[in-house]
């Protein structure tokens, strides 16, 4: 079949429709989120239209910016713990036979149909003193007494992973089964053991994949509002708690759209810079 | 009850009122048979199925007049909702309960009609607080209900009930406290003001403010937990997980009569009273109507009703409701309350928003 380039409008037909849609849900959306943010606010009523740097001006400031700090922080550490285990287990996943991944897959997918709610109260329920894990370890004999693990940095991270994990299987998992498995199998002839060949060969042959895995758990991560509320201490609150608070209960959508413009914005530029390092890491 | 009072308008109100509206609009000759009737906006879900069935049907049959219960959502959107509608000419309910803090916002616009008492002779009944007036003197509001955030313990972790709020403080409670996580609705500084400080007048200043805070900031190593979720820390009082705190009087009540190790201390400084308020659009035409329902609203034996009925504390008078001790006791307290410095809220919304947040977070 030979493909030509479209000749009449018609021929653009088919992209009317996903156009529409980005326009419609996303366009439009953002575009009145990037208006609010100029707004005026006022603190009796609501807000007013306007275009005013107000709202900026206030997120400038050392306390906005040591939240966002964390939030991308705390991103970058879900990111990388969900990778550097889902890679080697989805790698010996795709090594397996097919009804030992059909199961895995199916309980991964199944993770997914819990809400951030369910998953936040049962890690709280798991970390408490009262009913917690710490119980078991003091049944078994390796702890004195039952201590509470939450709220802490440690069960935010914890929670964050448990609930991007599948994501990170799901995207891992096409490319590794399609990986050539001779090249394991040439490098185990070379004389390498299987770790070796894993970080030699199989990580290498995966470096794309993975950089656009990270960047997706990032993303992913950013966004997550619920869970450092559940388990953590206000200051493991990221922005996105922040710009819940303002927009529900301040009533201040100014302000919240500048914060999440900010947000997409850093985001969207850290992103820019992990594609064109990797451009310039594949170029020398 | 406060999750209706917190959170948007639930599903179940939405599809009620869809119901409502529906059935309305299909029997025009219902309608037309009531020649009198009036809107009345409470908050969706439990409290307006509790209005609907223990007192709305009783108004009607005493005074003829129907009511068309409207199910609001809480916050500030039916704030703003019922402001856009009366620059239109409309109302969407005639009277709504009004949360204090929208009653101030409402009073900036004028979008409340100004109530006339001599309309409404049980007004007398109220405790005067339940008044809210313009800054001029004209009533903009009528005191519906009430109801108490308190100290609460779990039982089995504290065997004696704290007697003062300054138990927040105490060095042996470290990392034992529940307290709310928002400045407009924990109503912690007003609490940090009389307990320390003589009184809320204490927070006039910004000067005054900032010492509140800076105490406040003190109690931060005892708290364990700042929730928004009430779910997260009712479950975890009754656990035991997180044994003291601030919550809702009514439903630790409830959750102890279940039989839960809990209970609800009116502390010496007094607890929080926040309440909801009538108001009376000034699009309303059913002016005459609104009187007569808010004048009914005000007298004891229904404010004894509601207190039985939906946990809400009287906003009349004790010496003028037949409610036994017990009953009393069960929704309210004679100790003089701390009532939140909702001026505060509209004011220096922002500034207080940004000093509290920096403070538990930082």
């Amino acid at each position: 079949m030979r493909r030509e380039p479209p000749q009449k409008l018609a021929d653009y037909g088919p992209l009317f429709f996903p156009a529409g849609m980005l326009i419609v849900f996303f366009v439009v959306p953002f575009a009145t989120m990037i208006a609010v943010s100029f707004f005026r606010r006022d603190p009796a009523g609501f807000y007013s239209p306007d275009f005013v740097f107000d709202n900026y001006a206030r997120f400038l400031s050392l306390f906005f910016g040591k939240v966002l700090g964390f939030s991308l922080f705390l991103a970058v550490a879900v990111a990388i713990c969900c990778v550097v285990l889902a890679v080697p287990f989805t790698y010996l996943l795709s090594r397996a036979k097919r009804k030992t991944q059909v199961l895995w897959l199916v309980a991964l997918l199944s993770i997914l149909s819990l809400s951030e709610v369910i998953i936040g109260f049962a890690w709280s329920t798991l970390f408490s003193r009262t009913a917690g894990i710490t119980n078991l370890l003091v049944m078994v004999g390796i702890m004195n007494e039952a201590v509470a693990l939450n709220p802490s940095f440690g069960a935010v991270l914890t929670a964050m992973v448990y609930q991007a994990l599948p994501y990170t299987v799901l995207v891992l998992y096409p490319a590794l089964v399609r990986l050539d498995p001779t090249l394991t199998e040439a490098a185990r002839t070379l004389g390498a053991s299987p770790v070796k060949a894993f970080f030699t060969v199989v990580v290498p042959a995966l470096r794309n994949t993975i950089v656009a895995t990270l960047i997706m758990v990032f993303i992913f991560a950013l966004g997550s509002y619920l869970l450092p509320q559940i388990l953590g201490r206000p200051q493991h609150w990221t922005l996105s708690v922040l710009i819940t608070d303002q927009a529900i209960y301040q009533s201040n959508m100014p302000f919240a759209a500048a914060m999440a413009v900010f947000l997409v914005l850093v985001t969207l530029g850290l992103v820019a810079l992990t594609v064109y390092a990797g451009r310039k890491g594949e170029a020398a | 009850m406060r999750d209706i009072l917190k959170t948007n308008v639930s599903r179940r109100a939405v599809l009620g009122a869809g119901v409502a509206g529906a059935s309305l609009l299909a029997m025009p000759a219902v309608l037309r048979a009531q020649d009198k009737s009036l809107k009345v906006g409470v908050y969706g879900g439990y409290f307006k199925d509790s209005f609907d069935k223990n007192i709305f049907a009783d108004f009607t049959k005493e005074t003829g007049i129907a009511i068309e219960s409207v199910a609001e959502p809480t916050g500030e959107a039916w704030l703003v909702q019922l402001e856009q509608a009366a620059k239109a000419g409309q109302a969407p309910a005639d009277v709504s309960m009004m949360s204090q803090v929208a009653m101030l916002k409402g009073q900036s616009t004028e979008l409340w009609a100004a109530l006339d008492t001599a309309k409404i002779p049980n007004a007398t009944n109220l405790i005067d607080h339940f008044v809210n007036k313009y800054p001029d003197g004209r009533i903009a509001g009528i005191g519906a209900v009430a109801w108490y955030i308190t100290l609460v313990t779990n039982t089995d972790v504290y065997k004696e009930a704290p007697t003062s709020w300054n138990a927040l403080w105490d060095p042996a409670n470290a990392d034992k406290l529940g307290l709310l996580a928002l400045v407009s609705n924990s109503f912690l500084l007003e609490v940090t003001a009389k307990t320390h400080f003589g009184g809320t007048n204490a927070l006039d200043t910004e000067e005054g403010l900032v010492k509140a805070f800076e105490k406040l900031a003190e109690v931060k190593p005892n708290v364990r937990l700042w929730y928004r979720d009430e779910a997260q820390f009712e479950q975890s009082l009754k656990s035991g997980e997180i044994p003291m705190g601030q919550y809702y009087h009514d439903v630790t009540g409830l959750a102890a009569a279940d039989g839960q190790p809990v209970r609800s201390t009116f502390p010496q400084e007094g607890g929080i009273m926040d309440s909801g308020c009538w108001a009376l659009s000034r699009a309303s035409e059913k002016v005459e109507e609104a009187h007569t329902f808010i004048n009914y609203m005000c007298q004891p034996q229904i404010q004894s009703l509601l207190s039985r009925k939906v946990g809400t504390a009287p906003t009349v008078k004790r010496d003028l409701l037949d409610l036994t001790a017990e009953e009393f006791a069960a929704v309210s307290s004679d100790i003089e309350p701390i009532i939140p410095r909702y001026d505060l809220y509209t004011s220096k919304a922002d500034w207080l928003n940004q000093k509290w947040t920096e403070m538990i977070a930082g």
